[in-house]
């Protein structure tokens, strides 16, 4: 597979599950807000924190306020990240690999990419933003369904899992992340009621309620930061993704479990290692946050590594041909 | 609707042979349009505008900013070509290419055709597509045009002429097999009432003329397109999907101990055979131009020593200049010994002071237009024009007279047309595309474009264009 090509799926995966993820965390929001005792302001500031974009944000609008921060994390085609751009750049990607991808495949970008410019030119508000948020989640995974059902399960699909989930372990660790920035109206408020609703309200973003209360049965911080973090099954959690990931490394390179051929290999074994053999109280042992802000540090690494051993034009020696050619 | 009251006016009609009174082979279509409810026929062109927007067809704008891509203008009511005008046009195409593939190979080598005086050398030399680099190169196969475009129009007296040859990259095919399947979506009813000849084999055949070049039993072929900003990019990945082959870039490809390979996931690969979609000038910096970023260092020697083919062979533009075109039946006749199926239309060189004086005296009623430029760019319609630009015209022949030809304002046939509810008849021409490969291979259908503007006679995408489907009848 050409690495041009590799790298386009890759990135195609990516900006589909970036744009649900971005779906998902005004979501959690959203759902924060509506349980928040009469009183109470609303925290926006928060979610622009979780992204990592707060110094764009802060530098062209200022105050987070609602309005504010639902264009920028959706409709804003100045932020790279926002539901729109993740959009565009898809639909750039995917253009650019059309040979190599299905016409299901295709037609689908295309569809959720138009979906998208329309919702936003016809402009977002209040009564039509929830639908919109379902439609761009429901639009990324019909494109997985498609992918999976349309795409051989070889190199290329190996690539736009590798996308997908490295991208989803990163937003997954976001998600859980919002909390730490929520503020309680009060430290008393830690434990109590709401502090459960807030701990619900960010399972049901994560769409892992239901999956959450079949293992655990009912809401604990701990329990859910295990969950999010360390469940093997849960499609959502971030150690599920990196088993996927890994999988998914060494059907591309063709080498073993347990050893490594590349950096990237070497790194996500790493990670991945530290998850598998580490509890809770391990991990979170200096703090969730710092816990969470680590490992998006260690799964950047990952992806620079993935893209210095299959992606960079690296520079291959050719022999220039001498002046008797012209 | 009433279709019985269309009326073609003074152009010949595709469709209809008078007032009302549909030609043989689309009676069974316009019955069919006629039976529609008021307003079906309009939901039919939105339907099928919409399935065009969810296919992504699109092509891209030069000069514009906003994300530089159109929708194709298509209007649902074909154009139909009847059996034994397919015959015609197909024997005059393999005609056509057969006898400037001849030439090609020819001007490159002995140029018997110069040094006997049928076409004149200072035409060839001047023109933009001779290229040094391929003087005495023998491609493979002996074959230097294997994908043509050949555009056609109609007039009055009802027979096909040619416009213009395109032997360098012609692009449009991807439109023909596209536009058919949105018919298809579009009018089911119709595919099964009418013999239609289907088109979808076109890349099969492609791959087949392109694994032709090669010696090897399983060649890797592969299409070299600009990259998404291109115009056609859309053509090119299409034509690499449904041939299975890799859509690469420059930057994916490098000339290593002279063959040429693609960087792949796995390390280098080889390639033997390169169907590149992009000009002349910038396939290889060595060689052409320096300041290029599209081109592939050292392509053209591994070319030289046939170590690589390319498709279509550099140089092939000396046979599609605009000058060029008006020796063609000449051409013909010297080659093959035949007189020419199709004929050209009546063309004034520039270069030729008879001619010249000529033009610059009727300019109202001519076309002028540029040698070198595709694309409907460097065109000007005389009795169009109006008066300062039929000036600047006279002026920029003047200066550089190789530069021009002109030909009178034909008036191209028409096809009916759909604006809001009814049928209009609007100006067409038809781009059939030639294979040349173990034998010549002309694609049952073709690009029909037609002027949306009212009036207008200027078909390119590029100008207000819009496109049909072309269905060859058996």
């Amino acid at each position: 597979m050409l690495s041009r090509v590799a790298s386009s799926i890759y990135w195609l995966n990516r900006y589909v599950e970036r744009a649900e993820n971005y779906a998902r965390f005004i979501e959690v929001n959203l759902n924060l807000s509506l349980d928040l005792p009469r009183g109470t302001a609303e925290q926006w500031e928060p979610l622009v924190a979780t992204t990592g974009d707060h110094e764009s944000f802060a530098s062209r609008h200022g105050k987070a306020t609602k309005d504010a921060v639902i264009q920028f994390l959706s409709s804003d085609a100045a932020n790279p990240n926002s539901i729109l751009s993740c959009l565009v750049a898809a639909r750039e990607n995917a253009r650019s690999v059309r040979e190599v991808i299905s016409t299901d495949m295709w037609e689908q970008v295309n569809r959720f990419h138009l979906m998208v410019r329309e919702a936003v030119s016809r402009g977002l508000s209040s009564q039509n933003l929830h639908a919109f948020l379902a439609e761009v989640k429901a639009n990324s995974h019909l494109f997985l369904g498609i992918s999976d059902a349309t795409m051989s399960h070889g190199e290329g699909w190996h690539f736009a899992r590798l996308g997908r989930l490295l991208e989803r372990a990163d937003k997954t660790s976001r998600i859980l992340d919002v909390k730490y920035f929520m503020l309680l109206p009060t430290v008393a408020e830690v434990g109590t009621p709401f502090d459960i609703i807030q701990w619900s309200a960010l399972l049901k973003s994560a769409s892992a309620l239901e999956m959450y209360y079949k293992r655990f049965g009912r809401i604990s911080p701990d329990d859910v930061s295990t969950f999010l973090i360390l469940d093997s099954t849960f499609p959502r959690a971030i150690r599920y993704c990196l088993i996927k990931s890994e999988d998914s490394l060494h059907a591309i390179s063709g080498s073993e479990h347990g050893s490594y051929q590349n950096q990237a290999e070497k790194r996500l074994g790493r990670l991945r290692a530290q998850l598998d053999f580490g509890d809770l109280e391990e991990c979170v042992a200096d703090g969730l946050h710092e816990f969470l802000d680590h490992l998006q540090e260690q799964l950047n690494g990952v992806g620079e590594a993935i893209f210095e051993t299959f992606f960079a034009p690296r520079p291959i020696h050719s022999t220039i041909p001498t002046a008797e050619a012209q | 609707m009433k279709f019985s009251q269309y009326d073609p006016g003074e152009f010949y009609d595709e469709l209809y042979e008078g007032t009302g009174q549909p030609r043989p082979g689309s009676a069974l279509l316009l019955r069919k349009f006629a039976s529609l409810s008021e307003g079906e026929l309009k939901k039919r062109q939105q339907a099928a505008e919409r399935v065009i927007l969810n296919m992504g067809m699109t092509f891209g704008v030069y000069g514009s900013d906003d994300g530089h891509e159109q929708i194709f203008p298509f209007d649902i009511v074909p154009r139909i070509v009847e059996p034994s005008d397919w015959e015609h046009i197909e024997s005059g195409l393999r005609q056509r290419l057969r006898a400037l593939n001849l030439f090609i190979d020819d001007v490159y080598h002995e140029q018997k055709i110069l040094k006997d005086g049928v076409v004149p050398g200072e035409l060839i030399y001047s023109s933009k597509g001779f290229l040094k680099a391929c003087w005495g190169l023998n491609p493979p196969r002996g074959i230097w045009c294997h994908i043509a475009g050949i555009d056609l129009i109609r007039i009055g007296d009802g027979r096909y002429y040619v416009l213009e040859d395109n032997m360098r990259c012609p692009s449009g095919v991807a439109y023909v097999l596209e536009a058919r399947q949105v018919m298809k979506r579009t009018f089911p009813e119709l595919f099964d009432a009418y013999r239609v000849r289907p088109v979808d084999g076109y890349p099969s055949h492609l791959l087949e003329t392109l694994r032709y070049l090669s010696d090897l039993p399983d060649p890797t072929v592969v299409i070299l397109t600009p990259g998404i900003f291109n115009s056609a990019y859309y053509e090119h990945s299409l034509l690499a999907q449904k041939m299975g082959v890799e859509l690469v870039e420059a930057n994916d490809l490098v000339v290593m101990d002279g063959y040429v390979h693609m960087r792949t996931t796995k390390g280098s690969q080889r390639v033997d055979v390169i169907y590149r979609r992009i000009n002349d000038d910038y396939l290889d910096p060595l060689v052409f131009r320096r300041d290029s970023v599209l081109g592939v260092p050292g392509l053209m020697e591994s070319y030289q020593k046939g170590r690589v083919a390319l498709v279509n062979a550099p140089g092939t533009g000396v046979s599609d200049d605009k000058a060029v075109y008006a020796y063609v039946p000449k051409i013909i006749n010297y080659y093959l010994a035949e007189e020419p199926i199709l004929q050209n239309v009546p063309t004034y060189l520039c270069s030729e002071r008879r001619d010249r004086a000529y033009v610059l005296e009727h300019l109202d009623q001519l076309v002028v237009k540029a040698t070198n430029e595709a694309g409907g760019y460097g065109m000007m319609i005389g009795p169009q024009a109006s008066k300062q630009e039929r000036a600047d015209c006279a002026k920029r022949i003047e200066a550089d007279p190789r530069n021009y030809i002109a030909q009178p304002t034909l008036a191209l046939s028409r096809v009916p047309t759909l604006v809001e509810d009814h049928l209009e008849g609007r100006h067409v021409d038809l781009r059939p595309y030639v294979l040349y490969g173990r034998d010549i291979y002309v694609l049952p259908g073709g690009m029909t474009r037609v002027a949306l503007r009212k009036g207008s006679l200027v078909v390119n995408s590029s100008q207000g264009g819009g496109n049909k489907d072309t269905w060859v009848l058996s």
